[in-house]
């Protein structure tokens, strides 16, 4: 199929970046995004152009490093995938498509369409954790009891690779989901409840800090997640939240 | 803003408790007012008893001026501070891929339900502060029902009630179910969903039909 694609280019952080028309031409349907992506890129270095500068990693959906959102949807127009594990079989001979970084102020552009995701890091860093101290007496996990139910929801709540759909998709620019999935992988566990209180607070502050917009509960967060994180979680994180400060 | 509202949480729950307050006036004022479908002296009965108790006056009239303009104010600031989020916007965003009109635009239904307030004071509560506690004017507890009537006999004056009140259900429809997720009760979603649904489309229904009734029968 032939293409027309509109991608931002930008030099560095503090260019101004503009929006660029490529043509690509003879793509495969059974290719991926990304394998499209480095088509075209090919032609741009046999041309001596500057290739597009794009973010991936395992290129199978689980590290999180893929962040592009095409025709204004996060990860694309599929579900629960990552833009790694978008097929071009999702688009039309003939079709523009539109590819733009993720955008919100506290993923601020290094380059073409990468950002910097660092503020997801600093927000783990803040208490997205448990301390396991090497006494001599810590208690083997298996021992301790958890209900089949708070374990499998742990669990989903774990599966956020944090790649920042949530916040690209988010009108608002919100964090809460990816925050919320960290909060509740731990609050559902008996080891995460000794440090629930700060973990929250710290969480919740570092997230403020950096500058995300505020939840008004729209639910893109929930659909353009590509592990399916679900909104609950949000609840989960409010409820935690008022708990810990009340 | 400082202290506990200066945590976005804390500012998502304060929204959703002035929301759920809001809420239950809605309820109260609309059972009130139909009442004017049914019978005139009810509806009397229950004006004259609100417009000169004084608990109602005195206490929950402010409490409620209070929340009203807390839920305008502290949505007009995080809408503002949500649009601050994203200095650099996308050239193409389907936002109707992963998230429905009404809660996109709950500041554009509420802007529209501020103005509906301002007419609703202008038509409403100004004349009747004026008449109770400016002019101090001699009380008669009759005449509820025809003042109710005379400004609903104006065809443009239902016609902005409707609109208005269509943009309420659109706003209820998203803000219903959001105020109990923003206080943490998810629990039970589907359970609030659909009573958010009936609320949504009952309660300004029945504001549109006491408009409506009084036009067509003035």
């Amino acid at each position: 199929m032939n293409l027309t694609l509109k991608i931002w280019r930008q030099k560095g952080p503090q260019d101004k970046g503009r929006m660029v028309e490529y043509k690509v031409t003879d793509i495969s349907e059974h290719m991926s995004f990304l394998e499209m992506m480095d088509v075209l890129n090919e032609s741009l270095v046999a041309k001596d152009e500057e290739p597009i500068a794009f973010d991936h990693d395992c290129r199978e959906g689980i590290c999180g490093m893929c962040s592009l959102q095409i025709n204004g949807e996060a990860h694309g127009p599929d579900r629960g995938i990552t833009t790694c594990q978008l097929h071009m079989r999702m688009f039309k001979d003939g079709d523009t498509i539109f590819i733009e970084p993720f955008r919100a102020n506290a993923f601020p552009v290094i380059k073409d369409l990468v950002v910097d995701r660092m503020a997801f890091e600093r927000i783990q860093q803040a208490g997205g954790y448990i301390s396991v101290n090497t006494s001599g007496n810590t208690q083997d996990a298996n021992s301790i009891p958890i209900s089949k139910q708070n374990a499998d929801l742990s669990m989903d709540a774990a599966s956020c690779i944090g790649c920042g759909a949530c916040v690209a998709s988010c009108k608002n620019s919100s964090a809460m989901l990816f925050v919320a999935a960290k909060v509740s992988q731990f609050a559902l566990l008996p080891q995460g409840k000794v440090e629930a209180k700060d973990r929250v607070k710290n969480m919740v502050m570092q997230m403020d800090l950096e500058g995300f917009g505020n939840c008004t509960n729209t639910g893109a967060c929930e659909i353009e997640c590509p592990k399916g994180i679900s909104i609950e979680n949000i609840a989960r994180l409010n409820r935690e939240y008022l708990a810990a400060t009340i | 803003m400082s202290g506990f509202l200066s945590s976005s949480i804390a500012r998502k729950v304060a929204m959703a408790l002035s929301a759920l307050f809001l809420i239950i006036f809605l309820l109260i004022h609309l059972t009130v007012n139909i009442t004017s479908l049914f019978s005139e002296n009810v509806f009397n009965e229950l004006s004259h008893f609100m417009g000169t108790n004084f608990l109602v006056q005195f206490l929950m009239q402010p409490i409620l001026i209070f929340g009203v303009v807390f839920h305008f104010v502290m949505g007009f600031v995080l809408e503002l501070k949500n649009r601050g989020s994203r200095s650099v916007k996308y050239f193409k965003y389907n936002g109707a891929a992963n998230a429905s009109w009404m809660s996109r635009n709950m500041a554009v239904s509420g802007g529209v339900i501020l103005a509906f307030i301002v007419l609703h004071f202008i038509d409403f509560w100004f004349p009747e502060m004026n008449h109770k506690y400016i002019e101090f004017l001699p009380e008669d507890p009759t005449r509820y029902f025809a003042e109710l009537q005379h400004k609903f006999a104006d065809p443009l004056r239902v016609g902005a009630y409707v609109i208005a009140f269509v943009l309420l259900a659109l706003h209820l429809l998203h803000g219903f179910q959001s105020a109990f997720q923003s206080v943490g009760l998810n629990k039970y979603t589907k359970c609030v969903k659909t009573l958010g649904k009936i609320y949504a489309i009952a309660i300004p229904s029945g504001f549109i039909i006491i408009a409506l009734f009084h036009y067509f029968n003035h």
